[in-house]
């Protein structure tokens, strides 16, 4: 077993036993479903814009190459500076020498998943930067030291009163049980910030290739003080983020609201083709778009999964899964976490260390239903799996999968087995779950169903 | 080769096995047969067709600001329709004393120079530059937008027309001055007035504004004005 297998295992095996964990989880997604059905119910026809939101997508990765040329041209024909990094330590040691060519000391940042995945955070701290998270629930986990929970909703895990006390501790605010209240407590923490800070980073959730735009989603403001007030800003995608058209947001930015959040569409949807150009009044001088790969390659090489990258971070396969429902976001010790994690990380990570998260699936197939963008996700679980045992087959199932087909083969061998289970049956009841059991790890979570006393066979010709 | 043109590489390694075309994986549709992988393109759908999945945004104009006006009062949007600009001068007013403000920022525009100098409030315009800490004090940022969006309730602002990009987060309460006749049904309509607008040469910020500034990152309780305005209030006459 990986380290990785071994400690998801560990932090699930306590977490699905934490009963208050799972009642705020359970009561935020409840919030949740009733906001989305509602907005669903609003939609003419949600199936079709379902298909052609995967059509849009389709087009978009399967033509990536073309896609990418034309937004980063249209990009720099603006002033924008655009850097192609193939994988974490090249965007980070970039990013680092752009925040210190900008003489910078302190960088706000708005929320961005791929900053996660490439430990930008630590990486800049660990260089003397002062790095400050700007969206209230990423303030929230930075100072918890924490990585966010989810990917929409990174501090659903935590009740106002953790967070009072969190407040109270780390900013000597006076505890309050207000929601509003502790929001405007970090509001007034963070107003400083956007005024004083240097450099601004955030992430992105289109990048639109006919004009040359990227499209910023947030309910808050942050992302759009971010993007005003530093002189330098640096925007940092995945290369998988392609729409084709301007045009195609009308679809896309009521879908990734209605699936993520249950809105009609998000606060704030941001459209940014270049830096502060002439004669406008503000914006950074200098913006760098900064491309990430970091295995995404690798992901568009398998046909198979390709539509994987179809992604748009809406968190809705999360939302509904009944193992991210038990284990919660923090278990799976990956960036992405829920069924989109559970496929994408063994590609972007390594397969034999990842694929214990292909069998954390009960397979209902509920996060295929309600992906936006229709990836299949519970089939891609399987295929992960069947790809893990292929390229490293496990002996001791092969022998027993033998052995089973073995038995089955003979109809004489299967009575003789029958009748000895039949016979130590009793034995094996008594057994069960202890020292004893050879298949114990099986059933101290499972029971077996009883040998039948009289076989399906016998009863038949008895009828008769 | 430089980053670009490694990572276009393997992009193009990478697609020259074509994948299969959406839908084609067989749930739902356990008695059709996967069709076989094909290369090629999906004709993209015109953008008009959007309109017949999406929620409605209304096909006349009464019906556009009955629906702006439900989806303003569902995000918290103080949205009142006036019958001239002398009315809109008064609420205003009425506003500006209600919440005692005592300095105001906007931006030169038509819309903002009709309605803000009668206000006799200190006001300040980003209009070629200002300073961030002075734009913080303000108690008001008056702008105009481009479009506004019956289907969502959204508005649209700009850096180059609108003000900048500041202007319309910073201070604790926005207010948008707008037309009648820049009210449209629904996003593809909008993308459309913006195309018409912008296309020759795009502002570096376009910006779809949806209600106040909120967050419910505690408990998914909603809270106003998390880091951008707590108010936001539309004047249209
Ligand atoms: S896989 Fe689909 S449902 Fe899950 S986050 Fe991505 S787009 Fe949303």
């Amino acid at each position: 077993m990986s380290t990785a297998a071994a400690r998801f295992l560990d932090a699930a095996g306590s977490i699905t036993r934490n009963l208050r964990h799972r009642g705020l989880i359970q009561t935020a997604l409840r919030k949740y479903e009733s906001a989305r059905d509602r907005r669903k119910a609003a939609f003419h026809d949600w199936e079709s814009a379902r298909q052609a939101a995967a059509e849009t997508k389709w087009e978009a990765i399967n033509h990536l190459d073309e896609h990418l040329v034309s937004f980063a041209d249209k990009l720099e024909s603006r002033g924008t500076k655009v850097h192609w990094c193939g994988n974490g330590i090249e965007a980070r040691d970039l990013i680092r020498d752009i925040i210190r060519d900008a003489g910078a000391k302190c960088v706000v940042k708005s929320k961005a998943m791929t900053a996660e995945e490439i430990h930008l955070n630590e990486a800049l701290e660990k260089d003397g930067f002062e790095v400050v998270e700007s969206d209230l629930g990423e303030f929230i986990v930075q100072l918890r030291k924490e990585p966010p929970y989810h990917i929409v909703f990174p501090a659903m895990h935590l009740t106002r009163d953790e967070i009072s006390d969190l407040f109270e501790k780390e900013l000597g605010s006076a505890p309050t049980r207000e929601p509003e209240e502790l929001t405007m407590i970090a509001r007034r923490a963070l107003r400083r910030k956007y005024v004083t800070a240097d450099v601004g980073i955030t992430g992105a959730n289109f990048a639109i290739a006919e004009t040359g735009m990227v499209s910023i989603t947030e309910n808050e403001g942050n992302a759009r003080l971010t993007a005003a007030l530093p002189r330098t800003m640096i925007t940092l995608l995945g290369i998988e983020k392609v729409l084709p058209r301007m045009e195609d947001l009308a679809l896309f930015l009521p879908m990734l609201a209605t699936a993520g959040a249950g809105q009609a569409i998000t606060g704030y949807n941001t459209l940014y083709s270049g830096p502060r150009q002439p004669g406008e009044s503000d914006g950074p001088t200098e913006w760098h778009v900064v491309l990430l790969d970091n295995r995404r390659t690798e992901l568009l090489a398998d046909p198979e999964q390709r539509d994987a990258l179809h992604c748009i971070r809406c968190g809705a396969c999360l939302n509904v899964c009944p193992i991210f429902k038990n284990v919660g976001g923090h278990t799976y010790g990956t960036t992405y976490s829920g069924p989109v994690g559970s496929v994408i990380t063994p590609h972007l990570r390594g397969l034999q260390d990842w694929k214990h998260l292909s069998g954390s699936s009960s397979l209902c197939g509920a996060c295929t239903e309600a992906c936006p963008v229709r990836i299949d996700l519970h089939h891609h679980l399987l295929q992960n799996r069947r790809n893990a045992a292929s390229e490293k087959p496990s002996t001791l199932e092969r022998l027993t999968w033998r052995l089973h087909a073995f038995l089955m083969n003979s109809p004489s061998l299967y009575h003789l087995a029958k009748e000895c289970g039949r016979v130590f049956e009793p034995l094996r009841k008594a057994t069960e779950g202890t020292v004893l059991d050879p298949v114990r790890s099986w059933t101290t979570t499972r029971t077996l169903p009883p040998v039948a006393p009289v076989s399906f066979k016998e009863w038949w010709r008895e009828r008769r | 080769m430089n980053g670009r043109e490694r990572i276009l590489a393997r992009i193009r390694e990478a697609l020259r096995v074509p994948a299969p075309r959406p839908g084609s994986h067989g749930h739902g549709h356990h008695d059709v047969p996967a069709p076989a992988p094909q290369a090629g393109r999906i004709p993209l759908r015109p953008v008009q067709q959007a309109r017949a999945w999406l929620p409605p945004g209304g096909d006349t104009p009464e019906e556009q600001l009955g629906r702006f006006a439900a989806a303003s009062a569902d995000l918290k949007t103080d949205f009142h329709l006036l019958a001239d600009e002398a009315a809109a001068r008064a609420k205003l007013s009425g506003i500006a004393s209600a919440e005692g403000w005592k300095q105001i920022a906007t931006h030169r525009a038509a819309l903002t120079d009709a309605v803000v100098p009668s206000l006799g409030i200190p006001s300040r315009t980003t209009d070629g530059g200002y300073d961030p800490e002075d734009l913080e004090r303000c108690d008001a940022g008056i702008t105009t937008c481009d479009v506004l969006v019956a289907q969502t309730g959204t508005l649209v602002v700009n850096s180059r027309t609108t003000g900048g990009r500041a202007l319309s987060v910073l201070p604790p309460h926005h207010v948008v001055l707008a037309r009648r006749d820049q009210l449209v049904g629904d996003l593809t309509d909008a993308f459309q007035r913006i195309r018409e607008l912008h296309g020759e040469g795009w502002p570096s910020m376009i910006s779809l504004v949806t209600g106040p500034s909120r967050t419910g990152d505690i408990e998914r309780i909603l809270v106003l004005g998390a880091h951008g305005p707590k108010k936001l209030t539309v004047l249209m006459w």
